[in-house]
Formats: structure tokens, C-alpha cells, sequence
């Protein structure tokens, strides 16, 4: 045998004997299935694991839509017993494949019935608000003061100053699409469409994804661009404090036209570990893994029972009146409004 | 001893060997000529083991080696453009069909030591090949060639790249080099000079076929036909019908043709014959002259001292040195 | 006859490789998508053919591809050509420069185009949205696969070939185009024909730099499937793509039919010299000011970045790297980060490099169609939409061995891209092994396989060497395969450096961790250019 040859495979025999595959009880583990931004402190799953006996395997994919596809693809045979991080923006066409199987989770009393979703498939785990960022001294320079409603952005003043993200690839830029469609409605006088022809004749920028918004055409925080309005989180003044170890949020947030997005949990219909599985969406709602979301992922936990922590109880803003779309009606349009959406901005 | 009989190679149809036979005897130096295209490359490539014959049998002390790859053949090929490894040195380069043998690095070490000795050039062990002259590099694909002492050693015109003065100079060492390690060997030129030096025997190959095998000699003083004693180099060819006007007569009505070596023809003023000299050429030592005949006839040969052109030349034929053949 | 079935048993290997990693998940996922309920999807190619918004995609996909390429080229060559020929100082850190951006993720590389081509551009302009902040990020991402993937041939060209024409009354830039050119055609189709795949398939530079009007057929597919779900859609469009790949490797094929390319091949040592005239030393100066431009000035700012603070330029972020002032989960110790990386990238090396030199000898070996075919084959998983492929082995490796989650799929997935870069590097060098050699060895007594290991192995080592370094390049580089797969414990750099980027107050911070990217990759490319040196000899 030729000597490459050996080595070959004997290095993917190796790699095939360390390799791991899904989960089931009899091996003692379960497999999570998420998306890319989740993050998770040391400690937390352990915790699960010393008091089942079952340990968490996390497998993440890139991005939610990329997980939710994954997630359909092998529902026959699936990769994971338990999905995190769907979104209502997602949640209607995965409840319509049947992927979850329902579950009410011992906790569920604790969560605010307007996160919740009937049927208990799926079990609200966080939620975190979509919402227009400011940079209060950019917009000073200017001579303008902080925007209170999403439509003072169609005024002229504001020319040149908001930076938003493609919907059809982010998924912030979708939430803002999603909120000025609720705001302004589909008929009427002055429907979305028409706010947003006024926004690209007032120059908003569009980019692909949130870091190049945020970090690169934002002026304000972290950001080194010259734009002072940005489509973010609600949380991410938060952040700039956070990790730039601040006495106070260099950014402030719009509480008008935010959006919510809840992520959920639900057991994947064709496990073969459904108790473990409900086990540990059960966890996903306990105060062990609810104090951990807020630094790890800054959204705020489903939970209210939860305490949070000292930065965000400081810094953080929960508007009052956040937009809460119907997730069938986000499934049912998003494809036409989008090609719309792209219409219009083109 | 090496025998090829009846060999035949079709290259797209063409034959580039049809029906050879040849033999080499132990320790001799047999060499073969002929012209480009003529097939004594690919003659050597299939004794090599290089090219696989379609008929014919090549067998080696009587056993066929048809099916032995080249690598078990144990006969070793010099290339013409040497073919050394660019990658390695001197050393690796030599040691390299030891190596192959699977000997002992120490054994290695000693024999490419001698055999650099051997070609004269001790001590060229780690140089590399890109910094060598053609005649060093001649001397190293020699060398590795010799290292493994091979049954059999064949070299495809080894001194072609090489310039006059040191083709002369690498003739005479190689023969006493074969002659020292008591090598077998098959020598392709095309070159008349080299071979009749290096030679015991001379074979002729001509469209693939042997058409002649002697020793150098033989071949000059008994051409079998025309063909060959032009391409050996002899020019003097005359038809019977013309000797006989010079009182030459043929020795039967069969052979047609004579050939006149230039040695057979002496110029002196007391000779019985006489020729117009169109030509006298200095040659670095001799002349060559050329004279006409009143017959129709054309003569060459060699003399101490140049003659104008134009003049008459009186000379004698020496009749016994004339060879005969039919056509 | 023994040779051809040596040649079938070696192509075994790599046909196996490739069918059950490419083809099989690829056809099945175009099954599932096309071919929803048992009935042929005929309504979702309908929909791209009616749609001018798909047209559109498609055609800007395949120019950008072709501008990309052309440029690419046209600017890889004297590069090529410098550090193929001529020593200076500073040769082999340059050269080594160029291969860094060819691992840093797109994510970065937004970054710095954004500050050298955005608002505050040194050079006075803004790019932003246009077509040449695209066809800019293809060169920067590709130069080095023409600089090496050329250079490593041309350095071993013996320069007296040129003398030669020289000296037949050729001036340069005949010589150039009428000798040099043509002994170099086939190394430079192969790297065009590989930055032409890269540039088509394009997605991080197009989801960075491109917008509404500038999006690739890659872009659309992930978008088809993972936004809208439309799997028949993603479907359809990957079929376009994979025609239109298979159509350019044909087209590829044919023009690089291969010839009696035999050269001899000259140790590089011996080929490179240092410059003597004006004017060599004034090419070489501009085309390192070339290089500088396009390669270097994004990397010095991102290492600017890196070191800047709202106090002024320090190391702050670096060391919240290993210490970080919050116990976030999300930073990842830049060990463990690096270890993750190098944990997947030698198995990819390894698999890439064996398959790849598996493949190589059986397509110089079989100098026909059939070789042909072989290697266009395995150049499509290149031009193979990577969520198809990714969305592919869910559905189909989970038998006999359920694979879909293993991590033995993401050295797997960097190797099936690798392949192609260690055939295109291995072949070129492999068919200009001149045939006496072989023979040569063969006489005195080498076996075939003795001869492959003896001649055509150390000649072509150089050559493999590149090829691995680019296979380790892709790995080290890759973020699709691994965040499609991942796990919190096996973050790589390139996932490290998408969490710190994914939220605001870390920006420094994955700067930071993107410098340590290059670094590595930097070493590593080091370590192959000091190889060079080592040429074995001797006993």
C-alpha cells in the first residue's frame, strides 16, 4: 500500500473514532441545536449535566434561517433533540413543517403571556428589542436633536444620517423592515412603502449585515463611521458599557417602531431522548440558565422571575411599546415584502 | 552474451524496427550506426527495456527478458542529454542505482568514491549537477551508469553533445574505462570516427533492420554493399564497366560494382594512371584530393602534399584492395 | 498494462473521496429540493428564467467572475515573476504577505476596505457599493494563488531558455509573450481557472462589499434557502451555477490541453539572482509598491485597529484577549481558539494533500479524456455553492455512519475545496518532469513506484508544498463549513472573531484576534518559504 495512502486513513479512522454524532440517552448526551451567536458561560450546561447525568452537546449553525432550513431538511431523522435561538420570524413555517413535538415547560408561568405562543410547542427562552440606535453627540454636531418616532426620519433634516441593514440577509434588517411595515401599515395614506421611498431620498445607507452597520458606518460607541443613527439592538448601549468598562452609554435607543424578536426552544419531533430533551427546555427556563443570557447574548431572559444584572438593571431600556408581529403573517409575506422592499430601495 | 533476433516496433504504423538481429559477446564494445531515423535508438530503448517490441525475442545468455521491466533488467542506459537528477548532487546522482540495489551506505560511499576516481573526477561528490561542464556531466551519467555495474551497458550517443577535442578524449578514456571494469557493451553513434575507436565490432542498421555486423575493418575492407560503404565513408564507388577501361576487370559477371579505399590509390609520378585534380583540400596533416577520370569517373584520396587544381596527376590502383559486391 | 491498472487502483482513492463527499450529498440535495413530492420542480427554473431580478444575478455573477480573474492575473504575473527571478531583501517576508489575506475572513477584510476605500479613505475616494470595492477584495483574496500557484514553475524554468530567444534578436516582451507566455500557460490557467471558481462562487466579499445591485448566484442561494426557505428555488439556481461551473471547466480543458510540456526544470536556487540593471531594480520596486497597496495597506490597518484605544495605541485589546475584564462566555481563549484551528486544519492538510497528489499522478498518467474528466470533476466542488454542499450532507450522510454532526465533516469540507489548489499546483510541475528522468531511474533499477518516490516526488515537493499551504490556508481561513457545524468548545479563530464582531464594545477585540490569524498563517507560510533552502541530495 502506498505510504500517502496509509497515513490517510489512518487519519480519518482517527478522526472518524473522535468524531461524535446525535444524541441519544443511551450515550448520555443530547444535542442542542442553535444558531451562531449563541453563547453560553462555563459552568451553565455542566450544571445540567451534574444533575441529569446527560450531557449537552451544542451544535450551532451560522445563522437562525440557516439552522431553521437545517433543522427541516433532517426532519425525518434529525441531527438534534432540542432547537434554541428560532425566531417569530422563523417560528410559523417550522411549527407548519411539524418539527417540534409540544411541551409545557414546568416554568412557563413565569413567562409574560404576550412572549408566549399557543399550543406549547415551542417555550419562550429571551427576547430582545430591534430598535434604532443614536449617537447623541454625531447628531449634535449636526444640529439636530435625537428622532423620536421612526417618521422623523423621512424629514429632510435627517438626511444622510441612518445606515440600515439588507432585510433579505440580516436579521435586524428584517426586524426594522418588519416594524415600519406594522408602523405605517400596508394601505393607507403614507403605507410603508412610501416611508421608505422618502428614507433612500433621504440617503439611508443599506448594508449586507449588522457588524458593517454598526461597527463601520455608525459614528456613534464602538462604531467608526459618520452615520449617527443605526439599526441595532436595545441592548447595545448596554454593550458599549459593558465592555468598554464605562461609566455611562456613549448611545441611546428610539423606543418608537423597535421590534421584538423572542427566541424559543421546542423538542424536535423524531428524537429518540424526548424526557431528557423536555428536561432540558425546562433548564433553558431556570434561573441557572435565564441569569446567564443577559451577558452572554444581551437579550433579556423570558423569565421574569429573573433577577438582572447590575448592568443592565443600570443601563438597560425596555420599551414599552414594542412591536409583536403575528409570526403566520411574517411567514405568510415576507417573501412579497421583501421583493418589495427591494423595489422600492433599488 | 546479448541476442535480438527478429525484432519489430511500429510507431503509429511506421516500423522503426523490423525484424533486427543482433549479438553481443561478453566484454566486448559493439557498436551501432546508422542514420537518424534509422531505429538504433529505439533498438536500444527496447534492449533497455524502455519500449516493448511487438515480435522478436531478446534474451540474455540465452534467457528471454521480454518480460522483465527495465528496473530488474540489470542492464544500464546512458542517456544522450545524461537525464541526471536535477535534485540531487554528484554523490546522489551516482549512488543512486546502489541505493536501488538496496547496499549498505557504506558500501554505497566506497564504490561512488572509486567510480568518480574511475571517470576523473574524485572529490566532485556534493557538487551540483546545474554547476557542471558538458564534458563533466558526460563523465557523471558515465559514472552512475557504471556505479551499478550493469550486465550490460548501453549508451546512446553519449559523446553527441559534446565538442570535437573532448569527444576524442572521452573516446579513448571510455574504452580503457570498459576495458578496466571488463563491461559488456552497446554503443549508439551515428558517427563513423567514434565508432570504428571505440569499437570491437560495428553492426549497421539501416530502416530497422541489421544489415551489417564486422569488425571495423571488415566493414572498410569488405563492404557488403553500396549503401554501406558510402555511409562508412567510402566514397571511391565504381561500376565494373569503368574499371575495366582503367584494366581493372571484375572477378565474375555477378559483381557489378567496385570499391576503391583511398588507401588503395597511390599518387606517384610514375604511375600507370592519370587524372585531372578538381580539387585538393587541406585536412590538418593531409590532403584530400579529387580527381577525374577521361572514364566519367570520380576518385578520392589522401595526400602528404597539396595539388593545384587543374593539373594532371599521375597515380597507381593497388587491384587486390578493391572490394566487389553485386548492384 | 500493469502501469494502467497501478493508475486505477491510485484514482480509487480520490474518485471514492469525491463521490461519496460531493457527488452523493449533492444529488441528493438537488433531489430533495427538485423533486419535492416526486414531481420535478419544473415551476422554480421557470421562475429564475422569468425572473430579470435572477437573469440579472446570474450575468453580473459570471462577468464579475471573468473581470475578476483577468485582473487578478494581469496583476499576479510580475509579482510571480519578481520572486521567481530575483533575490532581495526582503523576498521571502513579502512573498509570505501575500498569502495572509487569503485567510482572513470577509468579515475583516470589510473592515479594512471600509477605512482604505470608504469615507475616510487615505486615498480620497469611496467605494462603497460600486463594483471596484468587489473586483478590489477578488485580487486582494486571490493574488496569492496566481503568485504561487505560477511562481512555483516559473522559478524552476531555466532562464537560458529566455537567453536563448534573447539572443536570437527576441527583445523582452517578445520573449515574455513569445517563450516565457506559453511555458507558462498552463500553471496560469490553472491559477486563473481557480480564482475564476473563487469569484464566481463569491459570498463573504459580496455579503461585505455587494448590495442590492451587486449579488452573486452564491448569495442568492444561501438567501433562497435560509431567508425564505425556498429550497426548490436554492435548488434550481445551484444547478444554474453548477452548469455554468462545468461549462467554464470545459472551456478550461480544452484550452488547456495538455502538450508535450517537458522542461528542464532547474533547481530555484539557481534560477533566482539578484537584480543588476536600473531597471530591474525599478520593476521590482514597482511591482513590491503594487503589492504594498493592494495587500499590505489593508493588513496594516487592521493591525492599526488592533492597537487603538480610546487612549491612544496600545495593547489593551490584545491582552483582554487572554484576560478579558469581564468574564463574558464570549471570548474564547485565544489558545484554545488557535488549538481548535490547528486541530482542524492538519487532518484537512493531510486528506487534501494525499488526495490531492493521489489525483495529480493519475491525471498525468492518464493523458486523455479520461484524465480530463477526472480533474475537471474534482475542481467542481470549488464552484459548488458551499450551503448547497453543506445542506447536502445533512441529507445524505447519515448512513451508514450518521456524519451530519460529526466534526470529522469540517477538515473534510476544507479538503474537498483544498483538492483542487494541490492538483492545480502538483499537475503543472508533474507534466514537465521530463519522461528521461523517469527512465533514467527506471534503468538503474528503480521500481515505478520507487521511481515516483524517487524522482517525480522530491521535483514536485515544492510544488506540494504550496498546495498544502494553501490547504491549510482554506482551513485556517474557513468559516462556512465550521459555523455550519460548530460547537461552542471548538470555536476556531475565524468563529471567535464572528462572535466578537456580532455584537458592540468588541470590535478591538476581534481585531486583535484577526492579527493573531495572520500571524499564524504568516509562520506558516515562513516555514515553507525556509524549505526551500533544504533541497535533499547527497547519498
Amino acid at each position: 500500500m502506498n505510504r500517502p495512502l496509509a497515513g490517510l486513513l489512518i487519519a480519518v479512522i482517527a478522526l472518524v473514532a473522535t468524531g461524535c454524532s446525535a444524541g441519544d440517552t443511551e450515550t448520555g448526551e443530547i444535542v442542542l441545536m442553535t444558531h451562531g451567536s449563541f453563547v453560553v458561560s462555563d459552568g451553565v450546561l455542566e450544571a445540567f449535566a451534574e444533575e441529569m447525568g446527560i450531557t449537552v452537546s451544542v451544535l450551532q449553525s451560522a445563522d437562525a434561517g440557516t439552522m431553521v432550513s437545517q433543522a427541516i431538511l433532517t426532519k425525518d431523522n434529525p441531527v438534534a433533540d432540542v432547537l434554541y435561538g428560532i425566531d417569530n420570524t422563523f417560528l410559523s413555517r417550522a411549527i407548519d413543517e411539524d418539527l417540534f413535538l409540544p411541551h409545557r415547560a414546568a416554568a412557563i408561568d413565569t413567562v409574560p403571556e404576550t412572549l408566549r405562543v399557543q399550543g406549547d410547542l415551542v417555550t419562550p427562552i429571551d427576547f430582545g428589542d430591534v430598535c434604532l440606535n443614536l449617537d447623541p453627540d454625531g447628531l449634535e454636531s449636526l444640529g439636530l436633536g435625537s428622532p423620536d418616532r421612526l417618521v422623523d426620519l423621512a424629514d429632510g433634516a435627517y438626511r444622510g444620517t441612518l445606515v440600515v441593514e439588507d432585510p433579505s440577509t440580516s436579521s435586524p434588517g428584517l426586524a426594522f423592515l418588519l416594524a415600519t411595515i406594522a408602523t405605517f401599515g400596508e394601505d393607507g395614506t403614507y403605507p410603508w412603502q412610501a416611508y421608505w421611498r422618502d428614507l433612500v431620498t433621504n440617503d439611508v445607507r443599506i448594508v449586507p449585515g449588522w457588524d458593517q452597520a454598526y461597527y463601520g458606518e455608525f459614528s456613534g460607541g464602538s462604531g467608526s463611521g459618520d452615520r449617527p443613527i443605526v439599526v441595532s439592538y436595545a441592548t447595545s448601549p448596554v454593550a458599549e458599557v459593558y465592555f468598554g468598562d464605562l461609566e455611562a452609554a456613549p448611545t441611546t435607543i428610539v423606543e418608537d417602531g423597535c421590534f421584538r424578536q423572542v427566541e424559543y426552544a421546542g423538542i424536535l419531533n423524531g428524537t429518540k431522548a424526548e424526557a431528557a430533551a423536555g428536561r432540558l427546555v425546562d433548564f433553558l427556563l431556570e434561573h441557572t440558565f435565564q441569569e446567564d443570557v443577559p451577558l452572554s447574548m444581551f437579550v433579556f431572559p423570558a423569565n421574569s422571575d429573573t433577577s438582572l444584572p447590575d448592568v443592565f438593571a443600570d443601563h438597560a431600556v425596555i420599551p414599552t411599546g414594542s412591536i409583536l408581529m403575528d409570526p403566520a403573517r411574517i411567514d405568510e409575506n415576507r417573501e412579497q415584502w421583501l421583493a418589495e422592499w427591494a423595489t422600492v430601495v433599488r | 552474451m546479448l541476442e535480438v533476433s527478429q525484432l519489430t516496433i511500429r510507431f503509429d504504423g511506421t516500423p522503426a524496427l523490423d525484424g533486427a538481429d543482433l549479438s553481443v559477446e561478453d566484454r566486448s564494445i559493439h557498436v551501432l550506426m546508422g542514420p537518424s531515423g534509422s531505429g538504433k535508438s529505439t533498438m536500444l530503448r527496447s534492449i533497455a527495456g524502455l519500449e516493448n517490441p511487438e515480435i522478436g525475442e531478446i534474451a540474455w545468455n540465452g534467457r528471454s527478458v521480454l518480460g522483465v521491466p527495465a528496473h530488474k533488467r540489470g542492464f544500464g542506459l546512458m542517456f544522450q542529454d545524461y537525464a541526471l537528477f536535477p535534485h540531487r548532487n554528484v554523490a546522489g546522482n551516482v549512488a543512486f542505482g546502489l541505493r536501488m540495489q538496496g547496499l549498505d551506505s557504506a558500501i554505497i560511499h566506497n564504490r561512488v568514491d572509486a567510480v568518480l576516481e574511475l571517470v576523473g573526477l574524485p572529490g566532485y561528490g556534493d557538487r551540483s549537477v546545474g554547476t557542471l561542464s558538458g564534458g563533466e556531466r558526460q563523465r557523471i551519467a558515465l559514472a552512475r551508469t557504471l556505479a551499478a555495474r550493469p550486465r550490460l551497458v548501453l549508451l546512446d550517443e553519449p559523446l553527441g553533445a559534446l565538442d570535437r577535442s573532448l569527444r576524442e578524449h572521452l573516446l579513448v578514456e571510455m574504452r580503457s574505462i570498459f576495458n578496466q571494469v571488463e563491461a559488456t557493451v552497446l554503443y549508439v553513434t551515428h558517427d563513423r570516427e567514434e565508432a570504428f575507436t571505440i569499437a570491437d565490432r560495428v553492426a549497421i542498421i539501416r530502416d530497422g533492420r541489421i544489415v551489417a555486423d564486422d569488425t571495423p575493418e571488415g566493414l572498410w575492407h569488405r563492404p557488403p554493399d553500396g549503401w554501406i560503404a558510402r555511409f562508412i565513408g567510402l566514397e571511391n564507388l565504381c561500376a565494373a564497366s569503368t574499371l575495366a577501361e582503367l584494366a581493372v576487370p571484375s572477378p565474375s559477371v555477378a559483381t557489378t560494382t567496385g570499391v576503391i579505399p583511398p588507401e588503395a590509390i597511390t599518387l606517384s609520378p610514375t604511375g600507370s594512371q592519370t587524372a585531372t585534380v578538381t580539387g585538393s583540400f587541406f585536412r590538418g596533416g593531409l590532403y584530400r584530393i579529387e580527381l577525374d577520370l577521361d572514364a566519367g569517373l570520380s576518385l578520392i584520396t589522401w595526400s602528404p602534399v597539396g595539388i593545384e587544381a587543374g593539373t594532371l596527376a599521375r597515380f597507381d590502383v593497388d587491384t587486390t584492395r578493391i572490394s566487389w559486391f553485386e548492384g | 498494462m500493469r502501469t494502467r491498472l497501478w493508475v486505477l487502483l491510485l484514482a480509487v482513492v480520490p474518485a471514492a473521496f469525491l463521490a461519496y463527499f460531493f457527488v452523493y450529498p449533492l444529488v441528493t440535495i438537488l433531489y430533495t429540493g427538485l423533486v419535492p413530492n416526486g414531481q420535478f420542480a419544473t415551476s422554480a427554473f421557470a421562475e429564475i428564467v422569468t425572473d430579470p431580478t435572477m437573469r440579472s444575478i446570474a450575468w453580473f455573477t459570471l462577468w464579475q467572475a471573468l473581470l475578476s480573474t483577468v485582473l487578478t492575473v494581469i496583476l499576479g504575473l510580475p509579482a510571480a515573476y519578481i520572486f521567481a527571478r530575483y533575490r532581495f531583501p526582503g523576498r521571502s517576508l513579502f512573498r509570505s504577505l501575500t498569502l495572509i489575506p487569503f485567510v482572513l475572513p470577509t468579515l475583516v477584510v470589510g473592515v479594512a476596505f471600509l477605512a482604505v476605500l470608504g469615507p475616510g479613505s487615505p486615498f480620497g475616494v469611496d467605494l462603497r457599493g460600486t463594483i471596484w470595492a468587489i473586483l478590489i477584495a477578488h485580487v486582494f483574496y486571490n493574488l496569492a494563488i496566481v503568485i504561487r500557484g505560477v511562481g512555483v514553475l516559473w522559478e524552476q524554468i531555466d532562464p537560458h531558455i529566455e537567453d536563448a530567444a534573447r539572443s536570437l534578436g527576441a527583445g523582452r516582451w517578445r520573449v515574455f509573450r513569445e517563450i516565457t507566455l506559453p511555458l507558462l500557460r498552463p500553471a496560469i490557467l490553472s491559477s486563473a481557472a481557480l480564482v475564476f471558481l473563487f469569484s464566481f462562487t463569491s459570498f463573504g466579499v459580496i455579503l461585505v462589499l455587494g448590495d442590492l445591485h451587486h449579488t452573486t448566484l452564491e448569495v442568492e442561494i444561501w438567501r433562497q434557502a435560509t431567508a425564505f426557505l425556498r429550497l426548490d428555488l436554492a435548488s434550481a439556481l445551484a444547478v444554474l451555477q453548477l452548469v455554468g461551473v462545468t461549462v467554464i471547466l470545459l472551456i478550461y480543458g480544452k484550452t488547456s490541453r495538455r502538450t508535450a510540456g517537458e522542461l528542464p526544470l532547474r533547481p530555484p536556487a539557481e534560477v533566482a539572482r539578484r537584480p543588476q540593471t536600473v531597471g530591474e531594480r525599478l520593476f521590482i520596486a514597482a511591482t513590491l509598491g503594487m503589492l504594498g497597496l493592494i495587500v499590505v495597506t489593508p493588513i496594516v490597518v487592521l493591525v492599526a485597529r488592533s492597537l487603538s484605544t480610546p487612549t491612544g495605541l496600545a495593547l489593551t485589546h490584545y491582552a483582554n484577549l487572554f484576560d478579558p475584564p469581564r468574564a463574558s462566555a464570549i471570548f474564547v481563549s485565544p489558545l484554545d481558539a488557535i488549538g481548535n484551528t490547528l486541530r482542524f486544519a492538519i487532518p484537512a492538510v493531510v486528506i487534501a494533500a494525499g488526495i490531492g497528489l493521489m489525483a495529480g499522478v493519475v491525471i498525468v498518467s492518464t493523458r486523455g479524456r479520461g484524465g480530463r474528466i477526472f480533474d475537471t470533476v474534482l475542481m467542481l466542488p470549488l464552484g459548488t455553492s458551499a450551503v448547497t454542499i453543506g445542506f447536502g450532507f445533512l441529507v445524505a450522510l447519515d448512513q451508514p455512519i450518521d456524519l451530519r454532526a460529526s466534526l470529522v465533516l469540517i477538515p473534510i469540507a476544507h479538503a474537498l475545496v483544498a483538492i483542487p489548489f494541490v492538483i492545480r499546483s502538483t499537475v503543472p510541475v508533474m507534466e514537465s518532469v521530463q519522461r528521461r528522468l523517469r527512465e533514467a531511474a527506471a534503468v538503474l533499477g528503480a521500481s515505478p513506484r520507487q521511481v515516483w518516490r524517487e524522482v517525480d516526488l522530491p521535483l514536485v515537493s515544492r510544488a506540494l508544498a504550496v498546495g498544502a499551504l494553501f490547504a491549510f490556508a482554506i482551513s485556517v481561513g474557513e468559516f462556512g463549513a465550521t459555523s455550519f457545524i460548530a460547537r461552542p468548545a471548538t470555536a476556531t479563530i475565524p468563529v471567535a472573531i464572528f462572535r466578537l464582531l456580532g455584537r458592540p464594545g468588541t470590535f478591538g477585540e476581534a481585531m486583535a484576534m484577526a492579527v493573531l490569524l495572520m500571524a499564524i498563517t504568516g509562520i506558516a507560510a515562513m516555514g515553507i518559504e525556509s524549505m526551500r533552502g533544504s533541497r535533499s541530495g547527497g547519498v
